[in-house]
């Protein structure tokens, strides 16, 4: 087979190397081998892929055609493609003079900044998002209330980073895939979930979604697209570049979307997703929420590279920097990212800055590690919903009465979801063993016997609010 | 398709030079069937298996490290490459935990990868996406994320590769809930049991052995046809016998049908059980085999502490005590990694004498 491609293949091959000669852009020496070959449905793409698949071996046999032509100038193939030589003894600097600028539409007051380039938001659209970050505030805080009275057993708040959450959550589409950590309920919220089904799910009730199995805010919902939260950090990085190669091969036009924060960029897995998914043309966006700490790794600890957003291009994916706790750039960033990934088929990466005001966890007290006052200031100095406020208001789309209206309404109905919930049964024995398979195996069917047997004959010995 | 799929044990290619020296087993047993049948190598049987299922289902696609242009480490995907092209025969970088995440991401997402690991001895670096994010989901998530994927590859010893490509992962896998586990024999296995890890809907972990793809077996009409496919979850009796019970799985199967021989010249008449499914472990016919031979031998070619063999004793004692005649036998490969010389390596593994001494002693024929 290798014979065959040789010398009918060799002449594509050989066009396709002259067409290299002369690029000067990095851009274009990236697409060496792409740039003239159709962008069509899949079928048509498959002899090109084979075409460039086999590249790497043919090179070496050609090097010789290469060396002819090139015998007194400083280019020389080498397996990857052509590379221009240098006499000096220069080492590439570990990071750059400037730091990557960050992305911003307004100011920490507010103000649309005078020549910022964003994607216009409509009213209904701009009135949505600020009410979502006012919701996933306060929904966030009384959850974390009742959590400190012992109605919880965990729970971890998105404070600081509303902005994100639901920003981004606004610029995706409904189809988007969305494949969380555990600090975005947010996009939940935008997409419908009730504050009903997010305190079924922290209760771990009957009506729970996830059948009571798994800690508060494991949260998950097909119909809404949303994988279920699995705690281990950065799996869903490769998890999502697989969806996005699914979404492709299907056609269809919709990305897969993941969130991870700063520590999650350590992970093993963060850089194997990142080079697949470059490999493999993958529609996906890599959001990386860097919120300046991972438990209390701050991120001086986590990595010595300028934040996370120049990883990107050490595997060949586009990558930006954004204010995260600006709602508009966070939108027509991801706005934008979300029409180059599934246009180009290609992954992008957008690091969004911001600052983790609240605590990891429930179980964290982070002022052990972190002085009060840096988190006061966040929270009131760069707060993301303040911000937003100010510029929907200067449109005349909000003002201090609509604001103490959703306020109170929302406070109503937290709490009346908080209460419904925990009233509401515990799910049922069965739900033990279903779902460990698709069809319960005859050792599973057997236990669940055995157990009901020894309820049955020690009721004492049994919680009497499981229902059987 | 036949022409490119039969193909003898010298020239299957792979990585290790075990191919040269590999030994023929003689299966006198499964060579006693009726004259005229066909014959299949286990490599052939698993890639007619991954074929017909591709050729069935648009959904369902191989990944793994050199399965598309170099045809497949140790040839199972030969021809798939030129057969389904890129998109579905995918070359990856070198990253288990990648492709083995991304290959979950996809099922996620509807597709049916079949994952292949060089050895599963590299499965370990891909560990967490197989049970935190494939074998766990489903439940996790109470059923709205189901995964329908299959890693398969070569698993336990081969010959003179070493620790670190010799362990044997049945137990640890086959110990995780939400995974199913099978380790097929003979071609006729190879073929019913990967083509019911593709179709089902969980997650499931194909161990194969390197030194079975180039055996060959006899294979009937029924297991060549497209549709055939065997059940998870049932054993095999590949010979019957009255006296003492051996289960076993993989090439030990082959170890204990040569033991049973060398048994039966002694009047010995060995039940020889292929486990075929170790999650869920079919007890109903190992428990139901004890009752009648009242003797048990078990045999893997793994670690013995807390591998398949505890289990089934387990198993054993737990329902079917009062019918023992003799204490449970287990014979597993030593308690050390495995060393690389040829003749450390050979008392490292249970061979047909263990095998034969133990079923003897059961028997309260010997010491």
């Amino acid at each position: 087979m290798a014979q065959h491609l040789k010398s009918s293949s060799k002449s594509i091959l050989l066009n396709i190397l002259r067409h290299n000669i002369g690029f000067s852009s990095p851009s274009h020496a990236s697409r060496h081998l792409r740039h003239n070959l159709p962008h069509g449905p899949l079928s048509t793409r498959l002899a090109p892929n084979l075409i460039t698949r086999y590249c790497n071996t043919m090179v070496d046999t050609l090097s010789s055609i290469g060396s002819h032509e090139d015998t007194n100038s400083q280019v020389m193939d080498f397996p990857g493609g052509k590379v221009a030589f240098t006499p000096e003894i220069h080492f590439i600097s570990e990071s750059n003079e400037e730091r990557v600028p960050c992305y911003r539409v307004l100011d920490d007051n507010g103000q649309q900044l005078t020549n910022s380039q964003f994607v216009p938001v409509s009213k209904e659209i701009a009135v949505k998002m600020y009410s979502d970050m006012v919701t996933l505030q306060m929904m966030d805080n009384i959850f974390y209330e009742a959590q400190r009275q012992g109605r919880l057993s965990f729970y971890a708040t998105a404070f600081g980073e509303e902005a994100i959450n639901i920003a981004s959550a606004a610029a995706l589409s409904p189809d988007d895939v969305i494949f969380p950590q555990y600090r975005e309920p947010g996009v939940l919220l935008w997409r419908g979930f009730t504050l009903q089904e997010f305190a079924n799910q922290c209760f771990g009730n009957k009506s729970d979604y996830g059948k009571g199995r798994q800690m508060p805010v494991h949260y998950g919902s097909n119909k809404l697209n949303y994988f279920t939260v699995s705690a281990t950090i950065a799996t869903q990085l490769p998890n999502a570049v697989g969806a996005a190669y699914s979404l492709k091969m299907d056609g269809k036009d919709a990305c897969a979307v993941t969130f991870f924060g700063d520590g999650g960029s350590s992970e093993g897995d963060f850089h194997a997703a990142l080079n697949f998914a470059a490999v493999m043309e993958a529609p996906v966006l890599f959001i990386c929420r860097n919120n300046g700490w991972a438990i209390s790794t701050p991120t001086s600890d986590q990595f010595r590279s300028d934040g996370v957003v120049v990883k990107g291009r050490a595997y060949g994916i586009r990558s930006i920097r954004v204010d995260g706790n600006d709602a508009l750039a966070m939108y027509s960033a991801v706005h934008e990212a979300r029409e180059m990934a599934i246009r180009e088929r290609r992954p992008i990466l957008i690091e969004a800055l911001t600052y983790r005001v609240g605590h990891h966890s429930t179980s964290d007290d982070s002022t052990r590690y972190r002085s009060a006052d840096e988190i006061e200031w966040w929270n009131k100095a760069r707060n993301p919903l303040s911000r937003f406020r100010t510029w929907v208001e200067s449109n005349g789309w909000w003002s201090d009465e609509t604001e103490s209206d959703l306020r109170s309404r929302i406070k109503k109905e937290m709490l009346e979801a908080i209460r419904v919930a925990e009233k509401t049964e515990k799910p049922n024995l069965n739900h033990m063993f279903s779902d460990v398979y698709d069809v319960p195996p005859l050792n599973l069917r057997e236990q669940e016997l055995l157990v009901r047997q020894a309820i049955k004959s020690h009721p004492l010995d049994y919680p009497s609010d499981v229902p059987l | 398709m036949w022409g490119i799929l039969r193909r003898s044990a010298v020239d299957g290619g792979g990585f290790s030079a075990s191919s040269l020296r590999r030994t023929r087993f003689s299966l006198v047993s499964a060579r006693s069937y009726a004259a005229g049948s066909k014959e299949m190598t286990v490599r052939d049987a698993l890639n007619s298996a991954i074929d017909e299922e591709m050729s069935a289902d648009p959904k369902v696609f191989v990944m793994g490290e050199e399965v598309g242009q170099y045809q497949g480490a140790y040839k199972i995907t030969k021809g798939l490459l030129e057969k389904y092209g890129p998109e579905r025969v995918y070359d990856t970088p070198i990253t288990e935990a990648g492709f083995t995440g991304i290959g979950v991401g996809a099922a996620y997402a509807g597709l049916k990868p079949v994952v292949e690991f060089m050895t599963f001895n590299f499965s370990m670096q891909a560990i967490d996406h197989i049970i935190n994010s494939a074998a766990k989901s489903n439940y996790m998530s109470a059923g709205q994320i189901n995964v329908p994927i299959a890693f398969r590859g070569p698993n336990g010893a081969a010959a003179g590769v070493g620790a670190q490509h010799s362990q044997c992962y049945a137990a640890w896998y086959a110990s995780v809930p939400g995974l199913k586990v099978l380790a097929p024999y003979s071609a006729e296995d190879a073929r019913g049991l990967l083509k019911a890890a593709i179709r089902d809907p969980d997650p499931v972990v194909f161990l194969e052995n390197e030194l079975l793809y180039g055996e060959s077996f006899p294979i009937s009409e029924e297991a060549l046809d497209s549709s055939f496919c065997l059940p998870i979850g049932k054993a095999k009796i590949e010979r019957e016998g009255k006296d003492v019970t051996i289960t076993t799985f993989s090439k030990m199967v082959g170890f204990a049908l040569k033991a049973a021989e060398k048994l039966a010249e002694e009047g010995i008449g060995a039940e020889v059980i292929n486990l075929r499914s170790i999650r869920p472990l079919d007890r109903a016919t190992i428990n139901a085999s004890v009752r009648k031979t009242s003797r048990l031998v078990t045999v893997e070619e793994g670690f013995p502490q807390h591998g398949v063999c505890a289990e089934i004793c387990a198993s054993v004692v737990e329902e079917s005590f009062s019918y023992l005649d003799a204490p449970v036998a287990r014979i597993a490969g030593a308690d050390v990694p495995m060393p690389y010389a040829a003749n450390l390596e050979r008392l490292a593994l249970p061979q047909v004498e263990d095998i034969v001494r133990a079923a003897k002693r059961a028997c309260y024929r010997s010491k």
